[in-house]
């Protein structure tokens, strides 16, 4: 079944795998490209975000909150717990940029929860030949937010330490000497072992959510390959049928993985921020 | 997979929203959050100040009526007492008043008598006067026979 089904596959996967963008990209790094799609979705879903949690703002009452309310403030108090937590110096703008690392990566993830085909199909009802609805599952949504906080913690540490602190940061550690000349030795092993620390920040972060939903969406599209291309004809055989059966409860268990996967990659993404925010704010 | 424009565009998206989540929805649902926390602070500690007063409050009453009922059990043992006195002084009094007319009556009766006497007596003595002047057939000067009558009378 799957031999007979494998050069449609194949195709289906890769046509999954391909974005709406401009024009077809050259090379790993291409700056005239634009992904149409990852930037539609996750300006939609910003604005589902920041339209839900401002009408709540709006009409927040110091009274006895009604259920949406309460939800959004649970999320809200939940956030600014964990930045309490972990951050001990004052910010106004670690706990709101928490709260929308966490609101925007989880909805850019619950986009992986809508049925692989359905918003691709009705792209293509509407002439468009790709479409990828799933924003984390693009490298340059993953990075866009990982490097927004690189520089966040590179400005951060600068403000906090100083040019000469951050550097010394960088240089004189793990290992250091009292006598000078070892020290100065000692230098630029420090520098490259605390360069890739610091580079491995943004890098993790990234690669860490983008792994985790695209392999995700792989899934999703192989349980699908189950009954890809058999249409009406699936229903006149029994090996159809266990096709559709088999297609349906895998997706169904792995929709309910997925569900803890999305929650719990937007949930790190946003406590790492905090955490390298709250080291670039300390002092060693 | 590769890194393009979009990347830019998404990190210009992101710094908007986390300015627009830092100045219109963070500040506002916290202010919420913390006004409500504030209220409800208030509330139990008025309640517990609430719950003090009433507790003292009860304290105060019963001490109001303890002393009351005190007060109350004082009053009618006096009043037990005066009553008892009234009563006594009234019995005193009464006896007193009998005795004094027992005494009255007996020494109207010892004078009725006496005069009851004397009046029997006089008349005795002009019975026997007139039924001794029958006998002897003439009359008795009763004022030569005073003396003798006297006797006479006191003999009775």
């Amino acid at each position: 079944m799957a031999a007979e089904n494998a050069p449609g596959a194949t195709e289906y996967i890769l046509h999954h795998q391909t974005f709406l963008s401009n024009k077809a990209p050259h090379g790993i790094i291409d700056f005239s490209v634009i992904n149409y799609d990852t930037v539609f979705f996750s300006v939609l879903l910003a604005l589902v975000f920041f339209g839900l949690f401002r009408w709540v703002a709006r009409r927040a009452t110091t009274g006895v909150p009604a259920l949406t309310q309460n939800i959004i403030e649970w999320i809200v108090e939940k956030v600014d717990e964990q930045v309490r937590d972990t951050f001990h110096g004052t910010s106004r703008l670690i706990a709101p940029l928490a709260l929308t690392i966490f609101c925007w990566v989880f909805l850019f993830n619950f986009m992986d929860l809508v049925p692989v085909d359905l918003l691709p199909a009705a792209a293509h009802g509407a002439g468009l030949g790709h479409l990828k609805v799933v924003p984390s599952t693009d490298l340059n949504a993953t990075f866009a937010l990982s490097l927004t906080v690189f520089i966040l913690i590179i400005f951060y540490s600068l403000k906090m330490k100083g040019p000469i602190g951050f550097i010394s940061e960088l240089t004189l550690q793990p290992f250091s000497a009292r006598n000078k000349l070892v020290q100065a030795l000692l230098v630029p092993v420090n520098f490259l072992l605390e360069s890739v620390t610091f580079l491995a920040r943004p890098i993790s972060l990234s690669l860490r959510l983008y792994g985790n939903l695209y392999a995700g969406e792989m899934i999703f599209l192989l349980i699908a390959v189950l009954t890809l291309s058999r249409g009406f004809h699936a229903l006149t055989s029994i090996g159809g049928w266990l096709g559709i059966l088999g297609q349906f409860l895998l997706g169904f268990i792995w929709t309910g993985f997925h569900i803890l996967i999305i929650t719990i990659q937007a949930f790190i993404f946003a406590v790492l921020t905090v955490v390298y925010l709250s080291m670039a704010h300390e002092h060693h | 997979m590769n890194i393009n424009l979009t990347l830019i565009v998404q990190m210009l998206v992101f710094a908007l929203l986390v300015f627009g989540t830092m100045k219109w929805i963070w500040p506002p649902i916290l202010n919420a959050m913390e006004e409500r926390a504030r209220k409800i602070a208030q509330g139990l500690a008025a309640a517990e100040k609430g719950e003090q007063e009433l507790s003292e409050a009860r304290d105060k009453a019963d001490a109001i009526i303890r002393e009351a009922r005190e007060r109350a059990s004082h009053i009618i043992d006096q009043a037990q007492h005066a009553a008892r006195d009234l009563v006594e002084q009234a019995k005193g009094a009464a006896s007193s008043e009998g005795a004094r007319i027992l005494a009255a009556a007996q020494q109207q009766i010892g004078l009725d008598a006496t005069r009851a006497r004397e009046a029997l007596r006089r008349e005795v003595a002009g019975i026997a006067v007139g039924a001794a002047s029958k006998l002897l057939g003439r009359e008795i000067d009763a004022r030569t026979h005073a003396d003798l009558l006297d006797q006479l009378a006191m003999q009775i």
